[in-house]
């Protein structure tokens, strides 16, 4: 409630949109320094996320090359070629990427109306639609791994099983991480509104989501193609 | 490759227009539309060269690697914003410093395990069945 009543009042005061300072933390008055202040701070944060981002991509690069090294490792077991259904995987990519587009277009609608404000309700949609098609590709997949499971070729069958599991899991449990996000940002957008932080939180899934859009890329063209070649 | 460039600087003299710089972080809904169309295209060309099978798999590889290493720059740029203008230049930098490990780990484990394995296949026992005309 105090962040609502301080939000109205940096309002009244009408300080230039997006150089808000901070609404969550400190009192809104157009302090100038103040707001050079916030800016910096929201620019280390965005920098510090990007470098989680970077730590993540090597958590992938050794899930992957741990992957490579196992390719042959079947032990006698079935090999990709026998399991995997190319146009499934397809599927599940045109989820992943539509996803992505809509994520941008809500982060769009984010700088659009008046005076660049934002337009919450037209943001919680594209969010939801992102959502939705995220917990399709999530649902694809678990049920891509039921059937693996079902197959007797679970985890246990072979080192190039485990790792295949391993690395598409990681990427199908950063994806239900996404989910969970967008449910959080979608519910602090309807109690906050379009202030700074909840804006620089949005700044920051969204570089999330397309990260992970980045990693599926790889993961198609390495894990699934490349067994059909 | 030159109208998105004119998409991006355009949103960027807009934004500073309202005299606030999230700058890089979001672009145009038309440099969106295009990065989605083109990864698309590579998409649809990289599951189309093997389902198709019209390669023979040396090609057909390089093709796929080259497919993807050209969807995964499109999606940089005009997704998550990269690039070599002022506000963007340091996460780019941090992009290619970890480009850089991310090619000493792969790259390195691959090497390392392919040169064991020759070397130890002696040591090795033979799976069943492949070792039953010796």
């Amino acid at each position: 409630m105090t962040t609502t009543t301080l939000k109205l009042r940096g309002d009244a005061a009408a300080p230039p949109p997006g150089a808000a300072p901070d609404a969550h933390a400190h009192d809104a008055a157009p302090d100038h320094d103040h707001a050079h202040h916030a800016h910096q701070t929201e620019s280390t944060l965005k920098l510090g996320f990007w470098i989680y981002l970077m730590s993540d991509c090597l958590i992938f690069a050794s899930l992957f090359a741990t992957f490579g090294v196992l390719l042959n490792g079947t032990a006698g077991g079935p090999t990709g070629r026998e399991l995997f259904d190319l146009r499934f995987v397809l599927g599940e990519t045109m989820l992943l990427l539509t996803s992505s587009l809509t994520f941008g277009v809500a982060m769009l609608k984010l700088h659009e109306g008046r005076d660049g404000q934002g337009k919450p309700r037209a943001v919680i949609r594209w969010l939801v639609l992102t959502f939705a098609l995220g917990a399709a590709f999530v649902c694809m997949e678990v049920y891509e791994f039921r059937e693996l499971l079902h197959e007797g070729a679970g985890p246990n069958r072979s080192a190039y099983l485990s790792a295949f599991f391993m690395l598409v899991g990681t990427h199908g449990l950063h994806v239900s991480a996404g989910l969970l996000w967008i449910i959080v940002m979608v519910n602090q957008v309807q109690v906050f509104g379009l202030d700074a932080v909840v804006r620089r939180r949005l700044a920051c899934l969204s570089l999330f989501w397309h990260f992970l859009d980045l990693v599926w890329i790889f993961v198609f063209t390495v894990v699934y193609l490349r067994e059909f070649l | 490759m030159s109208h998105p460039q004119h998409a991006h600087a355009h949103a960027d003299a807009q934004v500073d227009a309202h005299g606030h710089d999230h700058g890089a972080a979001h672009g145009s809904l038309r440099s969106h539309l295009i990065g989605y169309a083109l990864s698309l295209v590579l998409t649809f060309l990289s599951f189309g060269a093997v389902m198709g099978r019209v390669l023979t798999p040396r090609a057909g590889l390089a093709l796929i690697v080259a497919l993807c290493v050209t969807q995964l720059l499109v999606q940089l740029v005009f997704f998550l914003h990269l690039g070599p203008r002022k506000g963007q230049r340091g996460n780019t930098a941090i992009f290619a410093c970890t480009v850089f490990l991310i090619a000493i780990v792969v790259s390195g484990s691959l090497w390392v395990m392919h040169n064991a394995n020759l070397n130890m296949m002696p040591m090795q026992s033979v799976p069943a069945g492949a070792g039953a005309g010796r």
